[in-house]
Order: structure tokens, then C-alpha cells, then sequence
């Protein structure tokens, strides 16, 4: 069985004031670093917000940003391929909402090949074995570094 | 050298008293005579000379405000003629006209006489590089320190404000052991240096730092001092004095008001009574041997206390606490009194957040707003909403019981709050009233 940590990947998330041209500052650093963004999600509370991001190569999104100046940090999510079809994200809920393990947030793209459902988990290791024993698929992080 | 003229410094109290009296008797007399400004003040005032009879008579003499020196325009109550002046200062006259202030040499020798021993009080002394960071020019910091310096036979780097990584270059060549300047702009060299990958603790050899021209905390100093490795003191003084001019000494107890210069004493702000020792007001000053711009019972607007005990250190002279605000850069907020430096101690017992801060008061309906925005320390970021949503309650919170007054909080992006390298300029106050 392969290692369960293969499948910890590394999100970078950014706290950014709730003003226009933020985001445009972020984007366009990581284009000038050639940088993908794979997914996104943008939380915001009363003011402020954290965008989160999957990239490339997130060890320098993480560089590039500390040096404009933003707050940047590593949270370690997990990514799962559902079926693009209905039903597709009630399986993996299911797995999860089984084994006990939450969600603290959560977002999803259509990939190449399937939709992909990024998870914050409290258990990340639980929730790693549970669907891959389910015959789960998972993002591995070599597609993120 | 431990003190720099201990006849002076270590005279027994009731002698200082004496010489204290002896120098406002001349100088009352003095101006009575010779200025007609003063002579009326007194006047109108029902005061004569005479009426003067012991150091306490002092308050029966009316008071000097800034305004007496706006409305008097450049030098109109100057005491000795242009050809006996050496130097002008400008003040910045953010808060109105400006004002000059003129100096005869005698003026400029018991200014430099002033630093010299407050100086060697904080240790400093031949053999110490001392990076003048202040303004040079007509503010009074750069060239004040800079004579003092001179005087107690340290080297001087005469750097003034600003281009702060060659700042950080020449500290580290030319061994600088201490920097003057303000507080957050040593903060700010501080940050500047880290981006530059030198740490002012290990690659330097500053060991003091000369910190003032703007209101600051306890707290502060212990961030400044831990962050940076060195010992920081507090110095004292407005141009209308001369400029910087009173210092603590090593044992960090207060600011030493050398009494032979100055008269202290603490008023209440809005009866101009005067207060106890110990008790919080604003500190008034007579400057005893100034010849070209005497000032009697000028009110500074500072709010402080007064220690009259004599000092660990040996000094006999009176003490001032740390300043604690201005009695103009008070906020009235819904009625309630607000001094920036509450918010600043306030947001120094929370780590999470950062040093900077910016205050926005506005009036929404007839009720006055208190907005604090305050940046977020990188390394209490967390990618949890409800984590920074929690720090912004606590500093909510925290400023709630600090001031007594509703506080809106605004979490901002560390780096993107102004940094001042003069005066500090915190409060936006857009009420139109």
C-alpha cells in the first residue's frame, strides 16, 4: 500500500485585505512566475479574507508572495477525483461523514479528467485510508510540487 | 564616566532649590524689565517681581502657551537682539503657523551642556559611535544630538532620517554602538535590516538606543530592547525648550529634568492647578537660563507625572514618567477621553497582532465611530476565517475594556500600514463637526 502521506498536499493560503485589485496582485505575481493555479477559493469574513490556492509549484507561489509583502502560509488538504455525475460528491461525503471525520471546508474543479473535491479535514490520515479503501482515488502531491 | 559634572548632578536637594530660586528671581526680574510681552503678561496678571519670594511662588506666574509664540511671529518676544543670535529652529507647524525659536551661543552651550550629561547618564561616552537618525535641519533632533554627542567625545555618524539601508551599511562599517531617532523608526530600520537578511543583535554592535520625539510604552521598549538586543532610553524635549534635551539615566527610572536648566512642575490640564508629585497632568516647564527666547511656565502639552525622590543612580534632580499622550492629541470619543497611547499599550499585550496601528474617527449620525485598523503578525496568521475572526474580537475586546469605548477593529495586511519616520501622524479624524 502506498504511503498515506503521498496524498497530504500543500495548499497556500494568502491573507488579503477586502479591497479591489487584491486578488489582481496575487494572480499576477504567480503569472510572472509562470506559476498555474489549479483551483481557488476566496473565504471572506467582515473586511479581510484568505484566498486559497492550489499551484504548481507551491514552494515558490509561497516565496514570490512573502517577498511583495503578503502573508502566506502552508495548510495541508487532500484532493479526491469524484465522478463527474450526479451522486459524485455524495459518495465521498458519505466516506468522510462515516468515518467521523470532518470537514472544515471545502472546494471543487472540473480537472482534465474528472472533478476534483480539494478537503480541509480534521483527520487527514483516517480520511486518506478511508476512501482509498473504498476504491477512492487521490490526488497525489507530486502534481503540486 | 558615570556623570558628566557631578557637582551639578548630585547636589544635595535644598541646595538645587536654592540655585533653582535664585536663577527664576533673575529671570523674572530680568524679563519684567526687559520684555514687554512678559511685563504685560505679568501685569494684567496682578504679579510683580517681588511678589516672588520662595521657588513655590513660581505659580503665581502666568503661563506661556505655543499660541504666545504663533501669535508672536517669528521673534517678537525674543529677548536678545538679532546680531546676538547664532542659530534658528523651525518648528514643522503641522498644527498650525510655525514657530522659531532663536539661540544665543550661551543658548546653544547649556543645550549641548543638557545632552552631555544626559547622555553620559544612559553610558555613553568617548569611544561610542552614535548614529544621529534624526532630522537635521530646522527640526531641533539632528543637530541637538549631534553637539551633545560631540560634546562628551563620542563619534558622530550624522546620518539624519531616511535611505535606511545605507543607514544599516554604515552601522555595521563604522561600528555604531548607538542610534538616536525615533522609536518607530527604529522599528522600521529594524525591518528593513531583517528584508536585508542582517540581524541588528548579531552583525552590529549597537548596544543603546537614543529614543524619543514621540510618545511611546513601556512595552515598547521591552519589544525594541528584545527584538534588537539593545538597552533603549527615553529622551525628552520640544523645541520650545531648545529641542531634546533630559534623558533617563541606566537605572531607567524616569527622564532627569536637570533642575539648574529647568523648573518642572505638573498641572491639571483643563484648571491649570498644580498636582502632587506623582500624580498625572500636564508637565510645564521654565526654562531658568535661556537668553534669547525665555520661557516661563510653558505649558508642552505632554501629559507625564513628576518624581521629586532622588534616584538610585545618585542624581538628585526630579524625574518625569514616560509621556503619556498629548493633551491635544486627545480623542473625545462620545464624551470619553481617548489618548492614542491607550490603543498602542493595548495592542502591545496582544502578539498576534503587529506594533502599527492607524486610528479612523468619523461620525456616523451624531454618534462618534472608533475605527483601529491594526496589521496582523505573520506568525499568527492561520488559514482559519474563525481564528482571525477570534484575534480581531480580542483586540475588540481588549481596546472595549482599555478605553471604555465601542472599538471597530479592521485586520489589514502586515507591511501596508504607514510607517513614519518622524513624528508619527496615527489618527485620521474625518468628523465634520
Amino acid at each position: 500500500m502506498e504511503k498515506k502521506s503521498e496524498y497530504v498536499i500543500k495548499q497556500i493560503s494568502v491573507f488579503s485585505e477586502n479591497r479591489p485589485g487584491r486578488l489582481a496582485a496575487i494572480a499576477e505575481a504567480l503569472r510572472k512566475e509562470k506559476i498555474n493555479i489549479f483551483a481557488f477559493s476566496i473565504a471572506e469574513a467582515n473586511g479581510f479574507g484568505v484566498v486559497r490556492a492550489l499551484v504548481n509549484n507551491p514552494e515558490r507561489a509561497h516565496e514570490t508572495l512573502t517577498d511583495m509583502g503578503f502573508m502566506v502560509s502552508f495548510t495541508d488538504v487532500i484532493a479526491v477525483k469524484m465522478r463527474d455525475e450526479p451522486g459524485g460528491l455524495y459518495e465521498t461525503a458519505r466516506i468522510l461523514g462515516d468515518a467521523g471525520v470532518n470537514i472544515e471546508y471545502s472546494y471543487a474543479y472540473s480537472g482534465k479528467d474528472a472533478a476534483v473535491l480539494v478537503l480541509r479535514v480534521d483527520q487527514a490520515e483516517e480520511a486518506i485510508e478511508r476512501i482509498l479503501a473504498h476504491g477512492g482515488e487521490l490526488l497525489s502531491r507530486s502534481l503540486f510540487s | 564616566m558615570r556623570t558628566w559634572d557631578p557637582r551639578i548632578e548630585e547636589m544635595p536637594q535644598d541646595e538645587l532649590k536654592k540655585l533653582q530660586y535664585r536663577l527664576l528671581k533673575t529671570l523674572v526680574y530680568r524679563l519684567y524689565s526687559f520684555s514687554p510681552f512678559y511685563h504685560d503678561r505679568m501685569r494684567d496678571e496682578g504679579v510683580h517681581p517681588d511678589d516672588i519670594k520662595s521657588l513655590e511662588d513660581a505659580r503665581k506666574l502666568p503661563f506661556m502657551t505655543k499660541r504666545d509664540l504663533r501669535d508672536n511671529y517669528p521673534d517678537r518676544i525674543f529677548t536678545a537682539s538679532r546680531d546676538e543670535l547664532v542659530r534658528y529652529h523651525v518648528s514643522s507647524g503641522t498644527t498650525g503657523k510655525p514657530t522659531v525659536v532663536g539661540y544665543t551661543s550661551h543658548d546653544l552651550d547649556l543645550w549641548t551642556t543638557s545632552l552631555a550629561r544626559s547622555l553620559t547618564a544612559c553610558g555613553l561616552g568617548r569611544g561610542d559611535v552614535i548614529q544621529v537618525s534624526y532630522g537635521y535641519g530646522l527640526f531641533t533632533g539632528g543637530l541637538g544630538l549631534h553637539y551633545g554627542a560631540e560634546r562628551i567625545g563620542a563619534t558622530v555618524v550624522p546620518t539624519s532620517v531616511g535611505n535606511t539601508e545605507r543607514q544599516i551599511e554604515l552601522m555595521q562599517d563604522l561600528g555604531v554602538t548607538a542610534i538616536a531617532c525615533t522609536p518607530s523608526y527604529l522599528i522600521h530600520i529594524g525591518e528593513v535590516a531583517e528584508k536585508m537578511g542582517v540581524s541588528l543583535r548579531n552583525d552590529t554592535d549597537l548596544r543603546v538606543g537614543i529614543l524619543g520625539a514621540e510618545p511611546w510604552s513601556a512595552q515598547m521598549r521591552d519589544r525594541i530592547a528584545n527584538q534588537l538586543g539593545i538597552r533603549a532610553y527615553d529622551i525628552y524635549g520640544t523645541s520650545e525648550l531648545s529641542g531634546p534635551m533630559f534623558c533617563e539615566c541606566s537605572e531607567q527610572q524616569g527622564i532627569h529634568i536637570w533642575g539648574d536648566i529647568a523648573l518642572t512642575e505638573i498641572v491639571d490640564p483643563d484648571s491649570g492647578e498644580p498636582l502632587e508629585s506623582g500624580e498625572k497632568g500636564e508637565l510645564v516647564f521654565t526654562i531658568l537660563q535661556k537668553e534669547a527666547l525665555p520661557m516661563i511656565r510653558y505649558r508642552t502639552g505632554d501629559i507625564t507625572s513628576l518624581e521629586v525622590a532622588t534616584c538610585a543612580c545618585g542624581r538628585t534632580h526630579p524625574r518625569i514618567g514616560r509621556i503619556q499622550g498629548r493633551v491635544d492629541d486627545m480623542l473625545i470619543i462620545r464624551g470619553i477621553n481617548v489618548f492614542p497611547s491607550q490603543i498602542e499599550h493595548a495592542l502591545l499585550t496582544i502578539p498576534e497582532v503587529g506594533q502599527h496601528f492607524q486610528i479612523v474617527v468619523d461620525r456616523k449620525g451624531a454618534l462618534d465611530t472608533l475605527l483601529v485598523r491594526v496589521e496582523v503578525g505573520r506568525d499568527a496568521f492561520s488559514d482559519k476565517i474563525t481564528d482571525l475572526m477570534s484575534i480581531k474580537e480580542t483586540v475588540a475586546h481588549r481596546l472595549k475594556n482599555t478605553l471604555n469605548v465601542n472599538v471597530g477593529v479592521e485586520l489589514v495586511e502586515p507591511g501596508s500600514l504607514p510607517r513614519f519616520e518622524g513624528k508619527a501622524k496615527r489618527v485620521i479624524d474625518r468628523r465634520v463637526l
